[in-house]
C-alpha cells in the first residue's frame, strides 16, 4: 500500500503539481474573496461608468445621453475651466515633486554610499516622513507653517529675515510650491533607499577601470553610474506618477476641500470629491464622467510610461 | 570635479564634508516631528509665546485632553476595530483564494487569477459615488461595517499578489504527505498550508495594515455620526475644534502616529520583504 501512493505522488510532482479537488472545495475558497472584490471594487467602477452615460436629476436616473456628460463638463462652464486648472495643478505637481525628491535623494544616496558611516541611521532619519499619513504631514505642516504662531515664520524672524514671513498657505503665490516641497520632504525616502540600492549594484570593476583610463569623477558618475540608474528611475517615475495624480488627504489638510487660496492647489481628486458631492442636480452624471475621465488618464499614462521605460531599459 | 580632487588629498575635510551634509538633511527631515513631539509636552500658552522651544517641565496633559475631551479615544478605538477586522477578513479570504489558484487544477483559474491582479492597477477610489449609493440601499452608510468589507475588498489583490508569488517558491511535499494521509483539502489548509504561509501573512497584514489606519477619503463620505469616525476624519473635526489649543493638536497627532510607529518597528523585515516581492514583478 506504501509504495503505490508514493509513485503518484512523484509523478504528479513531476508534472507541476496541479491538484483535481471537487467543485465544492472551489467555490468554498475562491466564492468569499471573489464576491468580496467583485461586488465592492470591480462593480462600483463599472457603475460608474454606466452613471456618466445618463442625465441626472438629484438620485433620478434620467434619459440615456452617450458621451454627453463628457461633452457637458469640458465644455460648460465652471468645470470646463477647473478641469484643465486642476489637471495642470496636478502636473506641476508630479513635474515638482520628480525633480526635487529625485535630486536629492539621489544625491543623498550618493553621499551615503561613498561614505557609509551611520547609514542606517540616516537612513532611517530620512525616510521617516515616509511613513507617516499625508493627511497627517499635511495637519502637521498647516501647524507649523501657520502665520504668527508658527515655527518655520518665527525663526524666519529671528534672524531677521521677517520680510520673509508670510502666511505660507494662505497665499496663492506660494501655495502650491509649498505644497510640493511638503510632498517632496514626506517621500524623498523612496528615491534614496531605490538609488542607494541601485548604486550598491554598480559593479566597482566597471568604476575602477573607468578611473584608470583616466576618467574624472564627475564623468566616471554620469556616463558609468547614470544609466545604471534609468531602471530605477522609470520605478521611481511610475509609482510618483500614481501618487501624485491620486493625490487627496494632503491637499484636504493643507487647504481644505476647495483648494487653498484661490484654488491655488485644487487637483483632480479635490475636484472629484465637489463634484460629487457638492455638485448640482446632475450632479452623479457629472462626477461620473470626471472618474471615468480620470481613470484613463492615470491608467493609460501609467502603462505607456511603464512601456517606454522598459524599451528604454532593453537598448 | 576639481573638488573631486583636493578631496582626495584630504580624505578628512571630505569626510566631515559629507557628514555635515547628512545632518542638516537630517534636521530637515526629522526636525518637523520633533518640533510636533516637543510642542506635545508644552503647555499651549508657552508655544503661543515662543513657537520653538524646550519644554519646562514633563508634563502629559496636553494628551490627557487630546484622549478624554476631544475624543481621539473613541476615533482610536474605531480605528483599530476597523483596521484590524478589514485586515483579518482581507488576509484570510486572500489566502484561502490564493492556496486554491496556486495549487489546484481547475477551468478559469488563470483568468480567475488575472482577474484578481488587474485590481493591483485599479485606482479604486473613483468607485466611490456607486458605493455611496449601494451603502445606501443596503443600510451600510454610517457604519463600520461597510468600511470594513470596502477596505477588505480592496486589499485583495495586494495579498493575493504576495501569497501566490510565496506558494510558487514553497515545495508541496508536506501537503502531499496530508493527502496521503487521508486529510481532507478544508483540514489540509488549516493545520498545514496556513503555519507554512505564516511569512506572507504577516507581509500581507503589515502592507494592508498601513493605508486602511491612514485612510481618510472613504470616512469622509460615508460616515455621518462623530462616535463612529476613525482617526483620520477624527482629526479633521478635532483641528475645527481645537484650532487655537497648539499643544493639544500636537499631543492628538501623536497619538495618531503611535500605532503606525509600532507596526513598522515591529515589522521591518517583513516590510523589506513585501518590497522585494513588489520589485521582482
Amino acid at each position: 500500500m506504501v509504495p503505490a501512493p508514493k509513485v503518484s505522488a512523484s509523478a504528479r510532482r513531476s508534472r507541476r503539481r496541479a491538484q483535481r479537488v471537487s467543485p465544492g472545495w472551489i467555490t468554498t475558497f475562491c466564492l468569499p474573496a471573489l464576491v468580496l472584490y467583485g461586488l465592492f471594487l470591480v462593480v462600483p467602477l463599472v457603475t460608474a461608468f454606466y452613471y456618466g452615460l445618463f442625465r441626472w436629476q438629484g438620485t433620478r436616473q434620467g434619459e440615456f445621453v452617450g458621451l454627453g456628460n463628457y461633452q457637458e463638463i469640458l465644455t460648460r462652464y465652471p468645470l470646463s475651466d477647473e478641469i484643465p486648472t486642476a489637471l495642470w495643478h496636478n502636473v506641476l505637481f508630479f513635474a515638482g515633486t520628480m525633480a526635487i525628491q529625485n535630486t536629492i535623494g539621489l544625491g543623498l544616496a550618493v553621499l551615503l554610499h561613498r561614505s557609509p558611516w551611520g547609514k542606517r541611521l540616516f537612513q532611517t532619519l530620512f525616510s521617516l516622513p515616509y511613513l507617516i499619513s499625508p493627511l497627517i504631514v499635511g495637519y502637521i505642516w498647516s501647524l507649523l507653517l501657520s502665520p504668527t504662531f508658527g515655527p518655520v515664520n518665527h525663526v524666519l524672524r529671528t534672524v531677521g529675515l521677517d520680510s520673509w514671513a508670510r502666511p505660507w498657505l494662505g497665499e496663492p503665490d506660494t501655495a502650491l510650491p509649498v505644497l510640493i516641497l511638503v510632498n517632496a520632504w514626506q517621500w524623498i525616502g523612496g528615491p534614496m533607499l531605490i538609488f542607494g540600492a541601485a548604486l550598491g549594484g554598480v559593479p566597482r570593476e566597471l568604476e575602477e577601470a573607468a578611473a584608470m583610463d583616466g576618467a574624472s569623477a564627475t564623468r566616471t558618475f554620469w556616463q558609468i553610474r547614470f544609466p545604471l540608474l534609468m531602471p530605477a528611475v522609470g520605478v521611481i517615475t511610475v509609482l510618483t506618477f500614481i501618487g501624485c495624480f491620486n493625490i487627496f488627504d494632503l491637499v484636504y489638510a493643507l487647504g481644505g476641500s476647495d483648494g487653498g487660496p484661490g484654488g491655488a492647489m485644487d487637483v483632480l481628486g479635490l475636484l472629484y470629491y465637489r463634484t460629487a458631492f457638492q455638485g448640482g442636480s446632475n450632479a452623479i452624471g457629472e462626477s461620473s464622467a470626471l472618474a471615468m475621465l480620470i481613470f484613463v488618464l492615470i491608467f493609460g499614462v501609467s502603462l505607456g510610461l511603464e512601456r517606454a521605460l522598459r524599451r528604454r531599459e532593453v537598448t | 570635479m576639481s573638488l573631486h580632487h583636493a578631496a582626495h588629498r584630504r580624505p578628512l575635510l571630505r569626510g566631515a564634508g559629507t557628514q555635515l551634509v547628512l545632518w542638516a538633511y537630517a534636521v530637515i527631515a526629522f526636525g518637523p516631528l520633533l518640533l510636533v513631539l516637543i510642542g506635545s509636552l508644552r503647555p499651549n500658552a508657552e508655544i503661543l509665546r515662543a513657537p520653538v522651544g524646550l519644554p519646562r517641565s514633563f508634563d502629559l496633559s496636553n494628551y490627557v485632553r487630546a484622549w478624554e475631551t476631544a475624543s481621539i479615544s473613541t476615533y482610536f478605538v474605531n480605528s483599530l476595530a476597523v483596521t484590524v477586522a478589514s485586515v483579518t477578513l482581507c488576509v484570510g479570504v486572500s489566502a484561502m483564494a490564493a492556496y486554491a489558484l496556486s495549487r489546484w487544477k481547475f477551468r478559469g483559474r488563470a483568468f480567475l487569477a488575472a482577474f484578481f491582479l488587474s485590481g493591483l492597477m485599479i485606482p479604486a477610489k473613483l468607485g466611490l459615488l456607486p458605493v455611496f449609493y449601494m451603502f445606501q440601499s443596503m443600510g451600510l452608510i454610517d457604519s463600520r461595517i461597510g468600511l470594513v468589507l470596502l477596505y477588505a475588498a480592496g486589499g485583495i489583490p495586494f495579498s493575493v499578489f504576495v501569497i501566490m508569488g510565496f506558494m510558487r517558491g514553497l515545495p508541496g511535499e508536506l501537503e502531499e504527505a496530508a493527502r496521503i494521509d487521508g486529510a481532507h483539502e478544508g483540514r489540509l489548509f488549516v493545520s498545514v498550508v496556513l503555519p507554512l504561509m505564516r511569512p506572507a501573512l504577516a507581509v500581507a497584514t503589515v502592507f494592508q495594515f498601513a493605508p486602511t489606519w491612514n485612510d481618510f477619503f472613504y470616512p469622509l463620505v460615508l460616515l455621518r455620526s462623530g462616535d463612529k469616525y476613525t482617526i483620520p476624519v477624527g482629526l479633521t473635526r478635532f483641528f475645527g475644534e481645537f484650532a487655537a489649543d497648539r499643544g493639544t493638536l500636537f499631543a492628538g497627532l501623536v497619538i495618531a502616529l503611535v500605532p503606525l510607529a509600532v507596526v513598522f518597528a515591529l515589522a521591518t523585515r517583513q516590510i523589506v520583504a513585501g518590497l522585494t516581492a513588489g520589485m521582482s514583478r
